[in-house]
């Protein structure tokens, strides 16, 4: 297998697909690599990474793609239609060119997604297998609680809650964090109660390990599979809900380039200006679908059911 | 010959949506020092369930435990761990599908305090019979006898003096069944361990085990040595059925 006749990269691959790694670096490498192989054969899923890659590309490079500035206002220039030169896909009512606008937005959506995935999973996580794990009132407790929230519609709750808080973006998403975290809780609360009698958790209670450590250790591997890809497709409905804050402003305050504010103000002149509201619509569209398709790829190579055993 | 484990009178009762049921009645026996001890009957007689609440894995309603003359409180600790492991009857089940042979053999070890890892894992490979270079593979890339000597070496990572086999076999082909009886043999004469074996199969518990209880319903309705066996001695007629049938599927 291995000798001088492979290309660099060919040897990469071999490493990683060596039957025998020697550390548990390859090891997980390797496994991973068998992954991105079972996930780049589908071809919508790469649709989703692209955008999903365009879009982080996007906000790291944002004052360099976008050729003005999204604050400057030119009131002799508004309105003006898309394909206008300089101004591809128009200005808005105050002269602003619509798509920096969007480049610049793109910087607000990603931070809200960000945020948001690496907070409300992991409480949820935590939540879940916590009450998974213990079953009895610890279960009971918690998922009442969790019922609490689930309960009211998740956009209601949002928006209670920045109204309590007061609108702005970092309220808004800790309004969007907290309302989002008992759908997680539920799958990871289901996926812990399969493993929990499982031999090989048996296995390690009788070589005397903490709850701490198996749960952490043990039940949540299990558990991750199934909360990424519900994190991956939330993340269209969390663009929506910080979206739908700042078309209703209780989200970002104008000037700042959010989309759902962009449209909420181009609301007034969609009949006669369409595309002041239509355009950061469609990016809003594109995000959504590009993390719906990422999420249904991911399915497809994560789930443990389907994997071989 | 001292007691090794003590069984007096066990009761276990399951409760399931306000229904009980008694999956061990009143069980008896003693195992010793260095003995390897079977537990027959048919799948739902007790048997695993008996060495599931020796680990604490099944609810204990009446009577004691005693490991070493020591009777047993509901909670199992680190001590116990070092003293008692068990081996289970799936090996697709019992090893955790995302974590390495390395990972699953050094983690008692890491919740033990004891160090050498690198040295200790490998060896226990060995010993195993499997190849130091299996030690970063994972559980589905191994075959199903293999995984079964993983969870063998596992549990015997702490050293402990009592291994509780739980129809060790019964997942695995035929001849791999054999092998992985004969590795087992092996382990116990090299280490001096004591065994307690479930199985249904009275030709496999006759391979392994000195004397032997027959389990049905929940009780043990005799106790035999291998010398009855082979000279076909038992008073039930429950040991006569088992007989038969482990004939005539080919012994």
């Amino acid at each position: 297998m291995s000798g001088p006749f492979l290309t660099p990269l060919g040897r990469l691959s071999a490493w990683l697909t060596d039957p025998n790694p020697s550390s548990r670096l390859q090891a997980r490498l390797g496994q991973a690599w068998l992954t991105w192989l079972r996930f780049s054969r589908n071809p919508l899923a790469m649709i989703g990474l692209g955008i999903i890659l365009a879009l982080v590309l996007m906000a790291l490079f944002a004052p360099l793609l976008a050729p003005h500035d999204p604050l400057e206002q030119d009131l002799t220039r508004r309105l003006l239609p898309p394909l206008t030169p300089g101004h591809w896909l128009g200005t808005d009512e105050f002269g602003r060119d619509i798509l920096s606008r969007i480049v610049h937005g793109s910087r607000i959506t990603l931070t809200i997604v960000a945020l948001v995935a690496v907070t409300a999973p992991v409480f949820g996580l935590l939540v879940g297998t916590v009450s998974g794990y213990f079953g009895g009132w610890v279960d009971a407790v918690l998922m009442r609680l969790t019922d609490i929230f689930l309960a009211f519609p998740r956009l209601i709750l949002a928006l209670a809650l920045v109204a309590a808080l007061g609108p702005g973006i970092e309220n808004a998403i800790l309004a969007i964090a907290l309302t989002a975290w008992p759908p997680y809780a539920r799958v990871a609360r289901a996926e812990t109660l399969t493993v929990r009698s499982a031999d090989y958790i048996a296995a390690i209670r009788l070589a005397g390990a903490s709850h701490g450590r198996i749960i952490l250790g043990h039940v949540t591997p299990m558990c991750l599979p199934s909360v990424i890809i519900r994190v991956t497709l939330d993340m269209a409905g969390v663009i929506l809900t910080a979206a739908g804050l700042g078309f209703l402003g209780l989200g970002a305050q104008p000037p700042l380039p959010e989309w759902g504010l962009m449209i909420s103000s181009g609301r007034k002149f969609l009949f006669d200006q369409w595309w002041v509201a239509t355009m950061p619509g469609l990016a809003i569209f594109i995000v959504s679908l590009g993390f719906n398709l990422l999420g249904d790829g991911l399915r497809d190579v994560l789930d443990p059911r389907s994997t071989s055993r | 010959m001292t007691a090794m484990i003590e069984i007096d009178g066990l009761d276990v009762t399951f409760r399931v949506k306000g229904h009980e049921v008694q999956a061990v009645k009143g069980a008896r026996f003693t195992v010793g020092e260095g003995e390897s001890y079977g537990l027959v009957g048919e799948s739902g007689s007790g048997k695993s369930t008996i060495l599931r609440a020796i680990c604490g894995l099944a609810p204990v309603t009446g009577g004691t435990i005693r490991i070493e003359g020591r009777p047993l409180g509901p909670r199992r600790d680190k001590a116990f761990a070092s003293k008692v492991q068990m081996v289970f009857q799936d090996p697709y089940a019992s090893l955790h599908p995302r974590h390495t042979l390395d990972r699953i053999l050094s983690e008692p070890l890491a919740i033990h305090g004891i160090g050498e890892h690198d040295r200790r894992v490998v060896a226990a490979l060995e010993s195993v019979g499997l190849p130091a270079s299996f030690r970063f593979r994972y559980p589905h890339q191994l075959s199903g006898g293999q995984r079964q000597r993983v969870a063998i070496a596992r549990a015997l990572m702490l050293e402990p003096e009592i291994l509780l086999l739980d129809e060790p076999t019964s997942a695995l082909d035929a001849s791999v069944q054999a092998e992985v009886l004969n590795l087992l043999w092996d382990l116990r004469e090299e280490r001096g361990l004591t065994y307690l074996m479930v199985s249904h199969d009275l030709a496999v518990v006759d391979h392994m085990c000195d004397r032997m209880a027959v389990m049905e319903a929940g009780r043990i309705v005799e106790t035999l040595e291998r010398p009855d066996l082979l000279a076909g001695r038992f008073r039930h007629p429950y040991t006569r059925k088992l007989f038969e049938a482990s004939l005539a599927a080919g012994g």
